[in-house]
């Protein structure tokens, strides 16, 4: 399995949108072009502080046809573990940074009739080039948008510029409220739901599609946020005889990464199954966050998806 | 330096032949002395200078005699090539990956230029300079697919993904080894790998198909098949299986050596980045026993291989009726002598 390879981006825009983002323009530092991409699709990007690695995921959000740049946004999180914080504080015009990808989770299916787009938040960000993707392709879409307020939405002026009637707001300071159920209930055949925001909003979404009777393969989610923290651990590599220490706000891949170990990986949000690794032994129970391991799999506590899953345990070793 | 490219034919006369420089880069897939199935994917990554692999599509000296067999078969039966509508975006992925590549690789026959949307084409073997938009199918002879199809070597299928699996939503199909686009289009991984006996109990297609479902753009992945056939003949499809399927009967033990072919397909596999669809592209070579035999490991190891295959696997093959002649004639070119792994000759 072999890891992405890495591409330098100097940052040639920051702009800030909204109270708590900012928007980057990425260009490639030797002046190649980049890839065009699909709608939906995400780089990782790596931010070195110190001797402190992170990898982060961010939808691009430009046109999928330009090849010239791409932009991500970044909203800045009250309990950060120094990612969105590196990237608002110490990125700047000129910074290079690196980034792997793109790499596309969250595609729009072609065989849809009418695509139904639900965003809370920051989860605007991989709806932008999906619907200049929709939109270039003259397919039938509509945007229901979630946020406090117009000053903390992102993006809010440009999108009904853009979009106009196909784009609806909710703002939570004026008490408007997401009338899921009314937009779910009444949707033709062949309509596609996608949502990307809080847990909360996409777990409400998922159940209310499936009560009202849409058939899973009509219903696309996209979670981001960081791993879940947790106590600290040992983790020892049963091939390669090391052990690492996993901090309380560490992932088990970021430890490995932390330490130059290179582990596959693409969605770093336990959507993808490709850093699925074998669990030898563990002397606690694991705490499963992944969307991939099904029940069995984990009841098993024979697999973990080290992204985003742990153990309360002091120890685990896993076939590595 | 140029290629230098044969006049030959792959029907009727059969003057099909590799020069003793094709032969030394002919891809012989078996890196030891029995076969059976495994998820043999590894990164398409460029190799050596001269190989098949030097460059990721492979264009060599078959290459215009190939085309023109391409364009026999399109005439005498267009569904040949198809797509369902929401290929389109991925069409264009598709011509845009072998241009530049062709290109790149080979810029004494083929030239892009490239000014955002306005491109311009020039293929010097085939005689052809194109101007047109990139997204518009209208300024294209053909759909996008079947252009640039008609200009490369090797059968191409293009999967989108959806629910977790691949679906044969287009392809160009023109020399297959027995199998059908008009049959296969708009089927599952699953389904089209339905009929391969022995592999479906390993738990290989499982595997293949997760893997192929993170495939990463700028990360192409490759693989070998193999299979063999009587006379150089490219179309070898079930439309025309009243063409070639009596061939097999022809086989005795005096015309072995120019007739039985082993078929390689180096198959490659590229996630397209518009489209987020995957290219499969199956890019097959052929060569005689005769020819084959010139290279003593390989002489020795295609004798072991079709001496050790399962049953199952020479009938699904279609080896059944004249693999006995041809390990026959092998075998006086087996002394026995232990080969080396790999299959580079020794």
């Amino acid at each position: 399995m072999s890891i992405s390879p890495v591409r330098r981006m100097r940052v040639a825009e920051v702009e800030r949108v909204a109270s708590r983002i900012k928007r980057f323009r990425l260009v490639d530092a030797a002046g190649h072009d980049l890839p065009a991409f699909s709608g939906g699709a995400h780089v990782v990007v790596g931010m070195k502080k110190g001797d402190h690695l992170l990898r982060n995921a961010y939808s691009l959000m430009g046109a999928p046809g330009d090849t010239s740049s791409y932009q991500i946004s970044v909203l800045r999180t009250e309990d950060s573990r120094g990612g969105s914080a590196f990237m608002h504080e110490e990125v700047e015009v000129g910074s290079e940074i690196e980034i792997t990808g793109p790499v596309n989770l969250f595609p729009i299916a072609k065989m849809g009739r009418r695509h139904i787009l639900l965003a809370g938040g920051i989860g605007i960000t991989p709806f932008m080039s999906m619907m200049h993707e929709l939109s270039a392709q003259g397919a039938d879409f509509e945007l229901h948008y979630g946020v406090r307020s117009f000053e903390q939405g992102a993006y809010c002026d440009h999108l009904k510029a853009q979009y106009g009637d196909r784009v609806r707001l909710y703002q939570s300071d004026k008490g408007e409220k997401l009338p899921l159920e009314r937009i779910l209930e009444d949707q033709p055949l062949g309509s596609h739901m996608y949502v990307c925001g809080p847990k909360p909003m996409i777990d409400w979404a998922l159940n209310l599609g499936r009560t009202v009777g849409w058939p899973e393969e009509a219903l696309h989610s996209e979670r981001f946020g960081a791993p879940a923290a947790g106590t600290p651990f040992v983790i020892k590599l049963a091939r390669s005889q090391r052990e690492i220490r996993v901090g309380p706000h560490q992932s088990i891949l970021e430890a490995l990464e932390q330490n130059g170990i290179d582990a596959p990986y693409l969605c770093r949000g336990g959507a993808c199954g490709q850093c699925e690794t074998a669990v030898v032994a563990c002397d606690g129970p694991l705490q499963h966050n992944d969307h991939y391991l099904t029940d069995d799999e984990r009841r098993s506590e024979k697999k973990i998806m080290i992204c985003v899953s742990r153990t309360s345990g002091s120890s685990l070793t896993l076939d590595l | 330096m140029g290629l230098v490219f044969r006049n030959e034919t792959f029907r009727d006369d059969f003057t099909y032949k590799n020069s003793p420089e094709g032969v030394k880069r002919f891809p012989f897939p078996f890196p030891e002395d029995k076969y059976m199935y495994s998820v043999n994917m590894e990164p398409h990554t460029p190799g050596p200078k001269g190989s098949v692999f030097e460059h990721l599509i492979d264009i060599d000296e078959h290459y215009v005699s190939e085309m023109r067999d391409r364009a026999l078969v399109l005439q005498q039966d267009p569904k040949r090539c198809q797509a369902l509508p929401h290929m389109m975006t991925a069409q264009w992925d598709m011509l845009e990956l072998i241009m530049t590549s062709m290109a790149s690789s080979h810029p004494e026959h083929f030239t892009l230029s490239r000014n955002g949307d306005d491109w311009h084409w020039i293929n010097r073997p085939l005689g052809i300079d194109q101007k047109f938009r990139f997204g518009d199918a209208s300024t294209l002879p053909y759909e996008p697919m079947e252009y640039i199809g008609r200009q490369c070597q090797g059968d191409f299928s293009i999967q989108d993904q959806r629910d977790n699996q691949l679906w044969m939503d287009a392809g160009i199909i023109t020399s297959q080894a027995d199998w059908s686009l008009d049959f296969d289009v708009g089927m599952n991984f699953h389904e089209w790998h339905g009929p391969v006996p022995l592999a479906h109990q390993a738990g290989v297609f499982d595997r293949a198909l997760k893997f192929l479902l993170n495939l990463q753009y700028g990360q192409p992945t490759r693989r070998f098949n193999w299979t063999m056939t009587i006379n150089p003949r490219l179309d070898t499809s079930p439309e025309n299986y009243h063409k070639w399927g009596t061939d097999r009967t022809t086989v005795t033990p005096e015309n072995v050596g120019e007739k039985v072919h082993l078929r390689v397909e180096l198959q490659a596999l590229f996630r397209l980045p518009r489209s987020n669809a995957i290219l499969f592209s199956i890019r097959g070579y052929l060569i005689s026993m005769e020819q084959l035999v010139t290279v003593p490991k390989w002489a020795r190891r295609m004798h072991r291989v079709l001496k050790t295959l399962p049953p199952e696997l020479a009938d699904y093959k279609g080896l059944t009726r004249y693999r006995d002649t041809t390990i026959e004639w092998l075998s006086k070119y087996d002394d026995g002598a232990p080969t080396t792994p790999g299959w580079g000759p020794e």
